[in-house]
């Protein structure tokens, strides 16, 4: 903890607060500009903390936005934590509420059903481009091998995903990727 | 195939027992292949019975979700407690992938506020993070200790292949959904693959890819949705 001062976690809500506006596709598309304000300009966090932040994040259960926390309270502790967690989440899941029941109210309406019936195979596609993303960003092959192996399984058997992740910690564990 | 839905009952049976705060349910009973077509049919879907329900259920899905909690998130939600269909969870999910903001919270938000308002809302949303938030600053604690080990950092990485994995297998899923889709199946695939594409191997900005081909796709169901075309759609 670098021993941030109050005016600091205040403009680090401010400037949440108009990420949280930006983050189409999820908290992790803004993380550079995150980076951009609190490792370059507020020196809030080393970098080897800002990507710790998301390695935490994505090993522990939850919505990966907790990294969001984690680099909080890497800067601040608890305030630090609140106030970029409440920053990211505020203004969007305001936003997320009106325009669901805007559209629920109108789901009759010809241009409602045009955009869930257009949308639905691109957000499709966009699972894809998340998991070939977050799988080619490692090099070597077992690495993608494993990822196509985990695709499969979900896709086609029952197997409990729990036992998938602990299947994937061992193998990593263990130097095999 | 059948093993692994008494496994997984089994399992999810064990944590529940052992937690006796949750009200003994049909909730999380695993539909059997044979069945898997009711999923399909909106008429057969069940309701959470109260905003509890909703907060339990999500913190349940949240606690299984490493690496992202979509895949556990539509195995819940679609095919153990049947409160959305496929097509349902696909259109909830285009919606939280447009709009700023996390998706999977989104999909809490909007999921709640189907059922119980803004109140139901709260509890999905209060539900997927708050021990999720908790554990993970409980690990952020830790990892600082164990980051240089070699098989903590190897295991972080088997993880997020497999999350990486189960994000993809989702999609796999969700394939299917499109078959009731206004627009033809070649066109879907299209705008599938061209999407795929654009995001994951031209990098191409997120919010620059749903623009174009959003528009493009919206446009062309709009047409395929005229009156006189879209019988079938219409109820």
């Amino acid at each position: 903890m670098n021993g941030a001062m109050p005016v600091d976690l205040l403009a680090l809500f401010g400037h949440f607060l108009v990420l949280s506006l930006l983050s189409i596709g999820g908290a992790i598309t803004v993380a550079p500009d995150m980076h951009r304000v609190m490792v370059n300009q507020m020196g809030l966090l080393t970098d080897a903390q800002f990507n710790a932040s998301i390695a935490i994040a994505q090993a522990s259960p939850g919505p990966n936005v907790l990294f969001v926390a984690v680099m909080g309270y890497q800067a601040a502790g608890l305030a630090g934590a609140a106030a970029t967690l409440f920053g990211i989440m505020l203004p969007s899941t305001t936003l997320a509420l009106a325009a669901a029941r805007w559209g629920h109210a109108r789901r009759d309406w010809r241009a409602v059903q045009a955009f869930k019936a257009g949308m639905a195979p691109i957000v499709i596609g966009l699972l894809f481009a998340t998991g070939w993303i977050l799988s080619a960003q490692t090099p070597g092959w077992h690495h993608i091998l494993l990822t196509i192996a985990a695709a499969l399984l979900v896709w086609r058997t029952r197997v409990h995903l729990l036992l998938l992740v602990a299947a994937g910690a061992v193998v990593g564990g263990m130097g095999w990727i | 195939m059948n093993q692994y839905i008494e496994q997984e009952k089994a399992e999810i049976a064990e944590i529940f027992a052992s937690v006796s705060l949750f009200p003994r349910v049909q909730m999380f009973e695993v539909i059997a292949p044979s069945t898997k077509s009711m999923i399909e049919d909106p008429h057969l879907l069940a309701q959470p019975s109260s905003k509890k329900e909703l907060f339990v259920a999500f913190t349940f899905l949240a606690l299984q979700g490493f690496g992202g909690v979509l895949a556990v998130a539509q195995r819940v939600l679609c095919e153990q407690k049947r409160w959305l269909t496929r097509e349902q969870f696909v259109e909830v999910l285009a919606v939280a992938q447009v709009l700023p903001g996390p998706n999977v919270c989104n999909v809490a938000l909007m999921i709640g506020d189907r059922f119980f308002g803004w109140r139901g809302a709260f509890a999905a949303l209060a539900g997927m993070m708050a021990l999720p938030l908790v554990i993970v600053l409980m690990l952020t604690a830790l990892y600082v200790q164990y980051a240089a080990n070699p098989a903590v950092s190897g295991a972080l990485r088997g993880m997020g292949a497999v999350s990486a994995g189960m994000i993809a297998g989702t999609g796999l899923k969700l394939v299917a959904a499109v078959r009731s889709n206004p627009m033809p199946a070649p066109v879907c695939g299209a705008l599938l693959v061209l999407t795929f594409a654009a995001v994951a191997l031209l990098r191409w900005p997120l919010v620059w890819v749903i623009l174009a081909l959003g528009l493009v796709a919206c446009a062309y169901a709009w047409v395929r949705l005229r009156p006189d075309t879209a019988a079938p759609r219409r109820p």
